[in-house]
């Protein structure tokens, strides 16, 4: 069981005892790192890298199984007129059209990740919380990304936050892995950040995860730098690695690359892999691609050469 | 046959007293207001004549109502926050950018101010150079500020004390009647160099180069709604502006002195900074006084203590 | 192999046009040399030999002395400072408009990181000109009096570690004031104030206002002993000022005089300070421009408590240094300066090792050809080592330890040098309480290496006098 066991006081002084995160060093570490120039090889390999740790993701109200059917075709196929593309990590859909997508991805290695526990507000009681969890893992989701309570955080409460995160480990057992969205942009600080990411760990997280999505602003570089530094602090001080997900915002793929960077210099290249770093994004791939097709071709390319996605 | 020869004849002669048509006609500007980087008619679609000193016709300008104020406020509101939080710096550069514009402009600047003021060449020449030069000034002053108004403070006890000038906000400008740029940039340069933005009102009768002003901002770096420029009756519009409670300063320069009073009286009641016009400003010809710099700012003093 | 080896990402050296040689700036035009002596400048990554530039004599300095100070006299000093504002303002934009360009022959000449050149010192050495450009034409304001007037002509001696932006911060407040120059950048990097000549030209800056002499230390002895001279400005070695402030004051002669010379700056990271940030500052500290930084961070003073914690996380972050090809955009770490510093940089640290210092590289490839040195970390310092007291002037660390708040204070100002310092703690009262015992001109909390045009920036005791840059740094530049 990966939940440490941690009184409610004990883990408030832990909490509150971790160093602070100077906003301003940490912005500019993040810019510094920003303006590495990755080409030709290593661009080709990034490219390959982060089209194989994206999520691709439809999380709207109007998704229909038709939307996700489509989602699927895109992420066993993203280019039709190239069969060496890798595939994506996951697709990442809302719990009750999880069924839609295990059946399309069944026997593809592409994992099926379902949002849960009153995804994106998180204002449900546990219980429902943990029903839609146990729902979505029944319908064939073997990844779960729920969302902390983060009226519970802001008020102080971490240790319901704790014990949340904690029951819903329990209730995807050996079925799922958990990622815990912290919802970086309601937290406001990063010392936040780096508070949330440590009591998720602790509770017992596979991933921690930057944002719904829904919220601006999601994900940003600093953000998920004070992320990767709590997984490689955390894997230093208890010997598990725990994965980032960086979700929300993430549009081009100058910016993904970006964040590989981000990755390769903060926690190391033992994250720089689909088990340990994902990428949450919808538009990320098509532009991913056309990068892809550009350092193949030498000539830039247009939307009409690329698959629409729904 | 007699009736056409009398027909070819009239037209003969009237054709003689015909006026001659312009080879090539110009392209006439629309005069418009300048809220929050757009250039809107005015809301009420009225527009009044704008005359040279013979009374020869000029333009038509628009003639803002309230709501055309009321808008430019809160475009200015809206403004302020990116406008005041960009560095002095990056404000400095910005308005040094608009001199290099102005400067490209001059010829159509000269123009409007020799028609509009009635001056002649060299003159007119020489205000547009006044301008451009006070316009720099200005630019230079926005990393400045912070240091000649702002100061650590010896206060008797183990405390860090510093006091640092700060913009005070929205800035309605009564722009000067007669002095229709230079006083013009005289009295709006001074309130966004620190971090305010403004609404002014150009002057009523000679409100044209303010108008080409505005096109000059709007295609610089400045921000849509750090400055915004109504033209219309000073009577009318200035009212509106001093009872605003959303405005936090008011220049006065362009209302005469019973209705200065009056406005003065409404900027009242949310205590705006009021700023009137001084002897020392003169014909605006002269060096700037920095009474209209220091007038936008407000100041804030923090204390921290020392200690291990 | 590492997963994501970054491929190479070299800035083009095409941008820039060199010349194969150049004569001196001098009254607004380039001219031979009187005495036909030239030296050869390389770039210390390569060795290559990048241009033939002449070395200026006494003659030569007498001619640009005599040109600076004619062009004062009658043009300069009477011009109105809104004139003369344009002038600076016209520089700056040229300067960022030609930013590129100046940046690969900064990073060429010089062996610094085109990403550094890039983006610190070309868009500084640009604000320098447009922040003192704004000083210009409202002297009266500044605090100096109604009228404050000029000095007259300054002799300027730079340094090769920052040399575009030491000869920004040197001629953009004494042109702001009305003084001319004559300016002499290092003899290692000449090619950017070559090439600030030339913008001069594009400025139409009137002739002799500005006038640039290559040369050596003879050449900078020839200008700062001048008679013609009003103010002498000096960045360099602490020795070299010693010598110019005994020279000055043997003359006789009255000449203003401001020194910015070398540091051993103390960095101090208490326990609660925010750690990867407080990492990050050390690292800027002392391995930015290859630690050639008066101000370095040169010796880290961690409170004990959290000396294994700091140490560990530093070791850790030195490892993704990338250090190489100075033109490639991915370099952390270029070039040292000159086979002479790089001597000088050898010697202290076999002199740390012969102390008993414990010694520790990151694993580095050295290039071949050039000068290169890896970021070095020296432990078990204590006050009394070489390593703690000698500048050294290269990127190496020198770690100390301290237990209290006083104790740090006193370590950190236990040193001939007061150039600059940095505190890293999260409580606000002790950053306030530790800034105001420092003895340094320059103060960095939560911070370092951080400069600006409005930020003055100088010295107390043998790190010399004077202030650049702010308000302040008008003061060496007016008759006040």
């Amino acid at each position: 069981m990966t939940t440490v066991a941690i009184t409610g006081s004990d883990l408030r002084s832990f909490l509150d005892g971790l160093p602070g995160v100077d906003r301003v060093g940490a912005e500019a570490r993040a810019g510094v790192l920003a303006t590495r120039s990755i080409k030709t090889t290593a661009k080709r390999w990034a490219l390959d890298m982060a089209i194989s740790m994206v999520d691709l993701t439809t999380l709207e109200g109007q998704d229909t199984p038709g939307k996700i059917r489509a989602l699927c075709a895109k992420a066993k196929r993203p280019d039709p007129a190239d069969p060496t593309v890798p595939t994506v990590a996951a697709i990442c859909v809302y719990p009750d059209l999880v069924h839609v997508a295990a059946a399309e991805l069944q026997g593809t290695g592409i994992h099926v990740a379902s949002v849960a526990t009153a995804f994106p507000s998180g204002r449900s009681s546990l219980e429902i919380k943990l029903a839609d969890v146990r729902e979505a893992i029944a319908a064939g989701a073997d990844e779960v990304d729920m969302v902390i309570d983060r009226g519970a955080f802001l008020a102080g409460d971490y240790r319901l936050v704790f014990d949340e995160i904690a029951a819903v480990r329990e209730a995807c057992g050996d079925a799922a892995h958990l990622k815990v969205i912290l919802e970086t942009g309601e937290l406001a600080t990063l010392d936040n950040v780096r508070r949330a990411s440590w009591l998720a760990m602790l509770a017992g997280a596979d991933f921690i995860k930057t944002s719904t999505g829904k919220v601006s602003p999601a994900a940003t570089l600093p953000v998920t730098l004070v992320m990767l530094e709590a997984v490689r602090d955390f894997r230093e001080s208890h010997g598990r690695q725990v994965g980032v997900k960086a979700a929300g915002g993430i549009r081009t793929a100058k910016d993904a690359i970006r964040y590989l960077v981000l990755v390769n210099e903060t926690a190391g290249e033992d994250w720089l892999d689909p088990h340990s770093f994902r990428i949450g994004a919808s538009s990320l791939l098509n532009d991913l691609l056309m990068q892809r097709t550009k350092m193949a071709t030498g000539r830039y390319s247009g939307p009409d050469y690329f698959t629409m996605d729904s | 046959m007699a009736a056409r020869a009398a027909a070819m004849a009239w037209r003969l002669t009237s054709m003689s007293d015909a006026p001659a048509a312009p080879a090539r006609l110009a392209v006439r500007k629309t005069y418009k207001l300048y809220i929050g980087g757009a250039f809107p008619r005015s809301e009420s679609g009225r527009s009044y004549p704008v005359t040279d000193q013979k009374d020869g016709f000029l333009a038509n300008a628009a003639l803002a109502s309230r709501k055309d104020a009321r808008d430019a406020v809160t475009a200015a509101r809206k403004a302020l926050a990116g406008w005041s939080g960009a560095t002095a710096y990056n404000r400095g550069q910005v308005l040094y950018r608009v001199a290099e514009l102005l400067e490209g402009r001059r010829a159509q600047f000269t123009a409007e101010v020799r028609a509009g003021e009635g001056l002649g060449a060299r003159a007119a020449e020489a205000v547009v150079d006044a301008v451009i030069d006070r316009w720099v000034w200005y630019a230079g002053w926005a990393d400045k500020i912070t240091q000649v108004r702002g100061a650590a403070n010896p206060v008797a006890g183990p405390y860090y004390n510093f006091s640092l000038p700060e913009p005070t906000g929205v800035a309605a400008v009564l722009a000067p009647q007669d002095s229709s740029l230079l006083g013009f940039v005289s009295v709006v340069a001074p309130a966004v160099v620190s971090g305010n933005t403004v609404v002014a009102l150009a002057s009523e009768s000679r409100p044209l180069p303010a108008v080409t002003l505005s096109e000059v901002l709007a295609t610089s770096d400045v921000p849509g709604g750090v400055i915004n420029i109504l033209t219309g009756r000073t009577v009318e519009i200035a009212p509106w502006l001093a009872s605003h409670m959303d405005v936090n300063a008011i220049d006065l320069t362009g209302a005469d002195d019973g209705l200065a009073d009056d406005l003065a009286i409404a900027a009242a009641d949310n205590l705006k900074r009021v700023i009137r016009p001084r002897d020392s400003d003169g014909d605006w010809t002269g060096r700037p006084s920095l009474h209209r710099l220091h007038a936008y700012l407000e100041t804030k003093t923090v204390w921290h203590p020392i200690g291990t | 192999m590492p997963k994501f080896e970054y491929a190479p990402a070299p800035e083009s050296r095409d941008v820039v046009s060199l010349r194969e040689s150049y004569g001196l700036f001098i009254g607004g035009e380039f001219v031979p040399g009187i005495s036909d002596e030239t030296f050869k400048t390389i770039s210390p990554a390569t060795e290559e030999v990048l241009a033939e530039v002449t070395e200026a004599g006494q003659a030569d300095v007498d001619r640009a002395v005599t040109a600076a100070r004619k062009t004062y006299e009658q043009t300069w000093s009477v011009m109105p400072g809104k004139e003369r504002a344009k002038y600076l303002f016209r520089i700056a934009r040229i300067i960022q408009e030609r930013a590129r360009e100046l940046a690969v022959l900064e990073s060429l000449d010089n062996g610094k990181p085109i990403r550094e050149s890039r983006d610190v010192d070309i868009p500084l050495a640009a604000a320098h000109f447009f922040y003192y450009a704004g000083w210009a034409d409202k002297l009266d304001c500044a605090g100096f009096g109604p009228d404050p007037r000029p000095v007259g002509v300054a002799g300027q001696v730079i340094p090769w570690n920052f040399p575009l932006l030491m000869l920004a911060w040197k001629i953009a407040p004494a042109l702001a004031c009305g003084n001319t120059v004559v300016l002499k950048p290092a003899e290692t990097t000449p090619l950017s104030a070559l090439l600030f000549a030339e913008i001069c030209q594009q400025a139409d800056l009137p002739p002799g206002v500005v006038n640039i002499i290559t040369g050596a230390g003879q050449t900078g002895r020839a200008l700062v002993s001048h008679p013609g001279i009003d103010k002498v400005a000096f960045t360099g070695s602490t020795e070299v000022g010693k010598e110019i402030a005994r020279t000055v004051a043997s003359s006789g002669a009255r000449k203003k005089v401001t020194l910015e010379l070398g540091g051993k700056a103390a960095n101090i990271v208490f326990a609660d300070a925010p750690v990867d940030q407080a990492v990050e500052g050390i690292v800027n500290g002392i391995f930015f421009n290859q630690g050639h930084v008066c101000c370095a961070g040169s010796r880290l003073l961690v409170q004990e408590s959290v000396y294994d914690q700091v140490l560990a996380s530093l070791r850790r972050r030195l490892t993704t240094l990338r250090l190489g090809d100075p033109l490639d955009k991915n370099t952390d770490v270029g070039a040292i300066n000159s086979p002479a510093q790089l001597a000088k940089i050898r010697e202290l640290s076999q002199a740390g090792e012969a102390e008993g210092a414990e010694r520790w590289s990151p694993p580095c490839d050295l290039p071949e050809k050039g000068f290169w040195f890896p970021p070095t970390v020296f432990t078990g310092v204590s006050q009394a080592h070489r390593i703690a007291r000698e500048e050294i002037f290269g990127p190496v660390l020198s770690v100390l330890t301290f237990r209290t708040p006083s104790e740090a204070v006193d370590k950190a100002n236990n040193t001939p040098y007061g150039l600059s310092a940095g505190v890293w703690t999260d409580k606000g009262s002790l950053i306030l309480w530790v800034t105001s015992r420092l003895r340094a001109g320059v103060v960095w909390a939560n911070t370092f290496n951080k400069f600006d045009p409005a930020s003055p920036f100088g010295g107390y005791k043998e790190s010399g006098y004077g202030r650049e840059g702010g308000r302040h740094g008008l003061e060496a530049y007016l008759d006040v």
